[in-house]
């Protein structure tokens, strides 16, 4: 019951410190990876507290596998869209006219490619690892 | 944009994303389409690459626009572009064969999964070949490490598991020593551009913490490639590993391996601190002569065809890693020339090897015998790579032997070609092991009514046959490259 | 002059090292080889991670209150270097689950013992005939 509450209160200033972790990535410590894994930290808690099947119905293995697809993806559309616009790959200059704001939003779209797929991959090995348990 | 200014990265990044794209899909007929076009896209790039870099030299391309030694660079020059052929190359023969292999050796729902690892793994070795950065190379090794240990353990038999287990120990050992060896450099020189680190080593090579440098490195790489005697993980691996898996991996992941140890012995350390300083040419002889007579006498008394064909690849290995030990231009050409030959040369016998797993159930001796008489065709192709392997005159083992033997020659080291010479007989005997039980012993009653493999199977593993063959008369391509490549990396060809 | 423990953080880096390297070789529990592993890897976080720190330098974050900043590229690549440590560590506890659902143990002696026993006897009554 403690539990419950405590983390029906705790998991919401988890994912909002993810987010806080992933925009400020530009000026301060942090970025897509940190909050990818937070975010997935917070999944975990969810699911040790509401049980695994609960969790797998908030976030279906389908999801997540393509969680792990798309944000690779993202990431690899953000670099063909700097040879699209002519630059190199991953040129994050000529993303916008102002070479500056370019790289802002650049790197803005780059970490968001990184936080889903590492939010994936921490959440699809979670649920192979548990999952093996039950079955047996 | 101009594509043809964009082809380095293109290598590396159409193959990269084909894979989470196969994964998204989640349907193995549309995951196999789409990789496959992405791994003939592949093969179609490196040709022009290497149609670019015969005419210009070298290609520099630096990826966000960050000039190179502060960025990372793709850099592709003549041995680049060779081994990018050669690797993309296979994987287009190989990849059409395992749609009809993995049919009978992994479950359908998860064959979406395995074209994704084979994307990850051809992009890892392609981007290992083409990067210019010693961290950016780590990267890529992982990545074609991590796929191939998941891949081999999705053979049927559960020693496949354990040989996936013991090579990720081994694979996992060797990357840490090349990354503490690249930390080494890295906190010696500030710099991880290959060519930058050539160019500022070339004052400090005698520094401690360099020779320490190139110790992990030689270590780690040397791991990798399973040079004797780091070679325990490659056997099983090998045997128990899915049939277009071994193919890929016998034909591909060591060679690339070499080319990693010729990048950082030729254009990182360079030459004189090598081989003129360090007494690196003996200690290579020695463990190049070891492994081409214990490998060739252990794979005499294996009882598994896949196994005794794997420690021959250890022996193999051995003549390339002579190869470098010479230090001379012959010597390297002898090396990359046997790179490109034992690869469509292992390739194709493990390709075939394959199709008798299909017709027969197993590689074992026991079970192989009268092969030869139920599938004619496919013994005969494995008869013409093992000719290539002993290094018959007419087969593509032939003319990497000869440029061996010239290198020898140039040294004065009469006794080596005897040596070499001798290591051969040993080839002969345990490809005579398969000749004899496949034409002079009657199929098992159980089956004698096998049939000679499908189609999809035959046609690519006689594609390598037929490249043996090829290289083995027309050696223009192959040693032109490679002479070429050699110049290039000892400083005399431009 | 330099003393033998001015540059400690390489000793420690060593230790771990060779503490990592010595579980692998000496353990013949797969999981026991993995931490091993792990610790291995670890030690290689540090030999980027130390001298990429300089006293007194704040993260590089150009400000005119600051002059002092620590290169930021060892982290980036330990970052890097992280990820693949934990792919690597979740592929190799994957394999000792699957190896211990077909074999029953983790202990590398019993498996090979196992795997000492034929698999295939079919092929093995006809070699014995031969």
């Amino acid at each position: 019951m403690i539990l419950r509450v405590i983390g029906k209160l705790l998991i919401p200033f988890i994912l909002l410190f993810a987010l806080y972790v992933q925009l400020h990535g530009d000026y301060g410590p942090g970025g897509g990876f940190q909050a990818g894994a937070i975010i997935a930290a917070a999944m975990v808690l969810y699911a040790m507290i509401y049980g695994l099947s609960t969790a797998r119905r908030v976030f279906p293995d389908w999801l997540v596998e393509s969680m792990i697809a798309g944000g690779v993806l993202l990431y690899l559309a953000v670099g063909l869209a700097g040879l699209y616009v002519g630059g190199n790959f991953l040129d994050y200059f000529v993303l916008d006219a102002d070479p500056v704001t370019g790289q802002h939003r650049g790197i803005f779209w780059i970490e968001l490619g990184v936080a889903i797929t590492v939010c994936g991959v921490l959440l699809k090995i979670f649920y192979l690892f548990t999952q093996r348990g039950q079955d047996q | 944009m101009n594509v043809t200014e964009h082809l380095p990265i293109l290598q590396v990044v159409l193959p990269l994303a084909s894979a989470p794209l196969a994964v998204l899909l989640r349907d193995r007929l549309a995951a196999f389409v789409l990789v496959l076009a992405a791994t003939w896209a592949a093969f179609a790039i490196s040709v022009l690459l290497w149609l670019q870099v015969g005419e210009s030299g070298l290609i520099s391309y630096a990826i966000g626009s960050w000039p190179p030694p502060w960025g990372i660079e793709y850099r592709v020059d003549a041995l680049a572009s060779l081994v990018l052929m050669l690797v993309s190359g296979i994987a287009a023969v190989v990849l059409p064969y395992s749609r009809a292999s993995i049919e009978r050796e992994i479950r359908p729902d998860k064959h979406y999964l395995f074209y994704a690892m084979f994307a990850l793994c051809l992009s890892g070795l392609l981007g290992i070949t083409v990067t210019g950065d010693a961290f950016n190379l780590f990267v890529f090794l992982e990545i074609s490490s991590l796929s191939s240990y998941a891949m081999i353990a999705l053979g049927k038999d559960r020693r496949s598991l354990v040989a996936a287990y013991q090579y990720l120990i081994m694979g996992t050992i060797g990357a840490t020593f090349i990354v503490i060896g690249v930390g080494l450099l890295y906190i010696k020189t500030g710099t991880l551009n290959l060519a930058d680190l050539g160019v500022r080593l070339q004052a400090m090579t005698s520094h401690r913490p360099v020779l320490a440098a190139l110790a992990f490195l030689t270590v780690g790489i040397s791991l990798k490639l399973a040079m004797f005697p780091l070679h325990q993980w490659l056997p099983n691996a090998y045997a128990y590993a899915p049939s277009a898996v071994s193919a890929f991996l016998a034909a591909t992941a060591t060679k690339v391996s070499v080319y990693a140890l010729l990048r950082f012995y030729f254009s990182v350390f360079g030459e004189t601190a090598v081989f003129q300083r360090l007494p690196m040419e003996d200690l290579m002889l020695v463990l190049a002569l070891a492994g081409m007579f214990v490998a060739s006498t252990v794979a005499i008394f294996q009882d598994n065809l896949k196994r005794l064909f794997a420690y021959s690849s250890v022996a193999q290995i051995g003549y390339s890693v002579l190869g470098i030990s010479f230090d001379s231009v012959t010597g390297l050409t002898a090396t990359i020339v046997h790179l490109v030959n034992h690869a469509v040369t292992k390739g194709g016998l493990f390709l075939l090897l394959g199709a008798v797993i299909a017709g027969m159930g197993g590689v074992t001796l026991a079970r192989v015998q009268g092969v030869g008489r139920v599938m004619p065709l496919t013994s005969f192709g494995i008869v013409i790579c093992g000719l290539s392997l002993i290094g018959v005159p007419g087969t593509a083992g032939f003319v990497s032997k000869w440029y061996l033997i010239l290198a020898a020659l140039e040294k004065g080291q009469w006794w080596l070609v005897f040596l070499i010479v001798l290591s051969s007989l040993l080839a002969v005997a345990y490809v005579w092991r398969f000749v004899e039980v496949a034409y002079f012993h009657a199929p098992r009653a159980d089956l004698a009514g096998a049939r000679e493999a499908p189609l999809a199977l035959a046609l690519p593993a006689w594609t390598l046959v037929a490249a043996t063959l090829w290289f083995g008369v027309d050696t223009s391509l192959t040693v032109g490259s490679a002479s070429r490549a050699a110049g290039q990396l000892l400083g005399i060809a431009p | 002059m330099t003393g033998f423990l001015d540059h400690y953080d390489y000793w420690v880096m060593l230790f771990l090292a060779m503490s990592g390297l010595f579980i692998v070789i000496a353990r013949g529990n797969l999981i026991k080889k993995l931490v091993g592993l792990a610790i291995l890897q670890t030690s290689v976080y540090l030999l980027y991670l130390a001298p990429g720190k300089i006293v007194g330098g704040t993260a590089p974050i150009v400000d005119a209150a600051f002059t002092v900043y620590s290169n930021p590229l060892p982290q980036v690549l330990i970052l890097t270097a992280i990820v693949v440590g934990v792919a690597t560590l979740a592929l190799g506890l994957a394999l000792v689950v699957r190896i211990r659902e077909e074999y029953g143990t983790i202990e590398e002696d019993e498996i090979l013992h196992l795997d000492a026993d034929p698999a295939d006897p079919a092929d093995n009554a006809s070699a014995s005939q031969r």
